[in-house]
């Protein structure tokens, strides 16, 4: 089996092979918002020196959101792109649960926090139990950091946190929770394809792939537009 | 025996319309599909970037799969495929770059961008099998507003431009001031005939650059016309207002246009865009072209507007002169008329 993963949501492009249960290739780049110019050109090169036939891929793993906007319809129009052409479905993986999977073996509780911008950060809760399972405390949502202090307060565990959040609230984190918090080192501290790919087979096995043209970003947010107009509506 | 025609997959979501179309030698249109999101922009009294982006996302695969299928074609049948890259509002000219650079890369197609503007002046090559350049074309839209000489296929020369509001977004700014709402052009359109083009509004000229246009004077003054109009406790004439500034406009543009031809030595002129389906244009430019014996095309409004059969057009051409595109294409907002 082969599974592409595709991760845009932020900062970082990253793509994925994965074949019966080995990352053959990985290509991620955390420098500059040029997705749409590297995306799929890093794709090309993966798929070029690991020999792939694209027609023998199974399934495509999107990191689905949250996440920017724009980095996440760069990588949904490229999944549904690719997925209408080798008529593939997509298996939509959770950015920040994706974020997530990628520290197996910590045995407190993970917690990706991704800048979000207008103070809040896009987070969840998750953890690995002593057999290696993976599973959600909290699901994804948008939290002030304030709120999510508290909340991870709630709970006895030591909780490593990791994410682009991180460098933009640390101080601010270590000012509300005093030593509360470890922090993942760099090489397990971002979004990468390889977890979505992986995340992505466990998925696709349980039969959660869709057709590519039902795929659709989870923003997690509505547009300013929309928000306005349903203030607006509740102020008359 | 026959030579094998040259099938081109295009796709356009520069704007508010989510588009794909099949088209053979640049001429001949299998499948031409749009996907309007114009209602639910209406709510929002114009198109909403991020609305519009989100919405691009969830039907660009519909839509080029019933553009495959109304042409009876898989994707393997195609030659290339092309794809609109500016300029446009740039998160929804992503989804469709992405897109068309993911489908090129998977089924090993050439990839060819296309400038949304050259597109609107190709949807005459549907439209008259006939037309070849050179000519003097103007191209009338929501966003664009240009007199340019097409010396050769993929060739232009910008003769003149606005210099603030394009035509269709004056004609957005004044519907929404005299109570019309989104889109204005069609509506001030169907309004006009009703009334009477009385009020003297201004037709700016722009120092030194004869073919250049300024709406945004005009605009100001349908404002400030209203203003008074309120203020004295006169009734507004609606219908007066959409016939005197249409009439504004239009005087503008046929009379630039024309000098144009006349300037560079041509018989005929060619309109391209949205605004060239608006009827009061169409029948001002044609009377003017009569009187002085110049051979006028333009396009059904179904090509009129943003389509993608357009871009399959000019995508031939420019695949012809052997350029394509490498899968690093970009999005280019701000992306000009001839730029390369």
């Amino acid at each position: 089996m082969q599974i592409l993963g595709i991760e845009s949501s932020s900062l970082v492009a990253s793509v994925a092979l994965w074949k019966d249960d080995v990352i053959v290739a990985e290509y991620t780049v955390n420098y500059k918002k040029t997705h749409s110019q590297t995306l799929l050109p890093m794709l090309d090169e993966i798929v070029r020196m690991t020999q792939t036939d694209l027609k023998e891929i199974d399934v495509i793993a999107l990191s689905n959101g949250p996440g920017s906007f724009t980095g996440l319809r760069i990588g949904s129009a490229t999944a549904k792109g690719l997925g209408l052409a080798l008529e593939k479905p997509i298996v939509e993986i959770g950015t920040v649960e994706a974020t997530a999977y990628q520290c197996f073996g910590y045995n407190g509780l993970i917690c990706p926090i991704m800048d979000a911008r207008r103070s809040q950060v896009y987070t969840g809760l998750y953890r690995y139990d002593a057999q290696g399972n993976f599973s959600e405390v909290f699901g994804q949502c948008a939290l002030s950091v304030e709120e999510l202090v508290e909340k991870l307060n709630t709970y006895p565990e030591t909780v490593l946190l990791l994410g682009d959040g991180v460098p933009v609230y640390k101080e601010l984190i270590e000012r509300l929770a005093p030593g509360r918090f470890v922090y993942a080192p760099a090489f397990t501290a971002r979004q990468r394809a390889a977890t979505v790919a992986a995340l992505g087979a466990v998925r696709f096995a349980q039969g959660r792939a869709i057709p590519a043209e039902a795929s659709v970003p989870d923003y997690l947010r509505k547009s300013q537009a929309e928000r306005e107009m349903e203030e607006k509506e509740q102020q008359a | 025996m026959e030579e094998r025609p040259c099938t081109i997959l295009a796709i356009e979501s520069s704007c508010d319309e989510t588009a794909a179309a099949v088209v053979q030698n640049g001429r001949k249109v299998l499948s031409n599909v749009i996907s309007s999101q114009i209602a639910l922009h209406t709510l929002y009294g114009g198109v909403v970037p991020e609305i519009a982006s989100r919405k691009h996302v969830e039907k660009i695969n519909p839509v080029i799969m019933e553009a495959l299928s109304q042409a009876n074609m898989r994707l393997e049948d195609m030659d290339a495929i092309a794809v609109t890259y500016g300029p446009g509002l740039v998160g929804a000219l992503l989804v469709g770059v992405a897109a068309a650079k993911a489908i090129a890369f998977a089924a090993q197609k050439p990839l060819i961008g296309v400038n949304h503007i050259e597109g609107h002046v190709a949807a005459n090559f549907i439209a008259h099998p006939e037309l070849e350049p050179p000519f003097i074309c103007l191209i009338v839209s929501g966003g664009h507003t240009h007199l340019v000489e097409m010396k050769d296929y993929g060739e232009y020369e910008i003769l003149g431009r606005t210099r603030d509001d394009a035509a269709g977004e004056s004609f957005d700014k004044v519907a929404r001031a005299i109570g019309l709402g989104y889109p204005g052009g069609p509506k001030i359109d169907k309004l006009a005939p009703e009334g009477v083009a009385n009020i003297p509004f201004p037709r700016a000229k722009v120092e030194g650059a004869p073919y250049d246009f300024s709406f945004s004077g005009l605009k100001s003054a349908v404002l400030n016309y209203i203003n008074h109009e309120e203020m004295l406790g006169h009734e507004i004439r609606r219908a007066d207002i959409a016939a005197s500034f249409q009439d504004a406009v239009v005087s503008v543009l046929v009379s630039h246009a024309l000098e144009a031809v006349h300037d560079r030595g041509y018989h005929s002129l060619v309109m391209a865009g949205g605004v060239a389906s608006n009827k009061g244009l169409r029948s001002a430019m044609s009377a003017a072209c009569e009187k002085q014996g110049i051979k006028l095309y333009y396009p059904d409004p179904i090509l009129c507007t943003d389509n993608a059969a357009m871009i399959g057009s000019a995508a031939y051409y420019e695949f012809m002169k052997g350029r394509v595109s490498g899968y690093d294409l970009n999005a280019v907002p701000g992306l000009k008329i001839g730029q390369r």
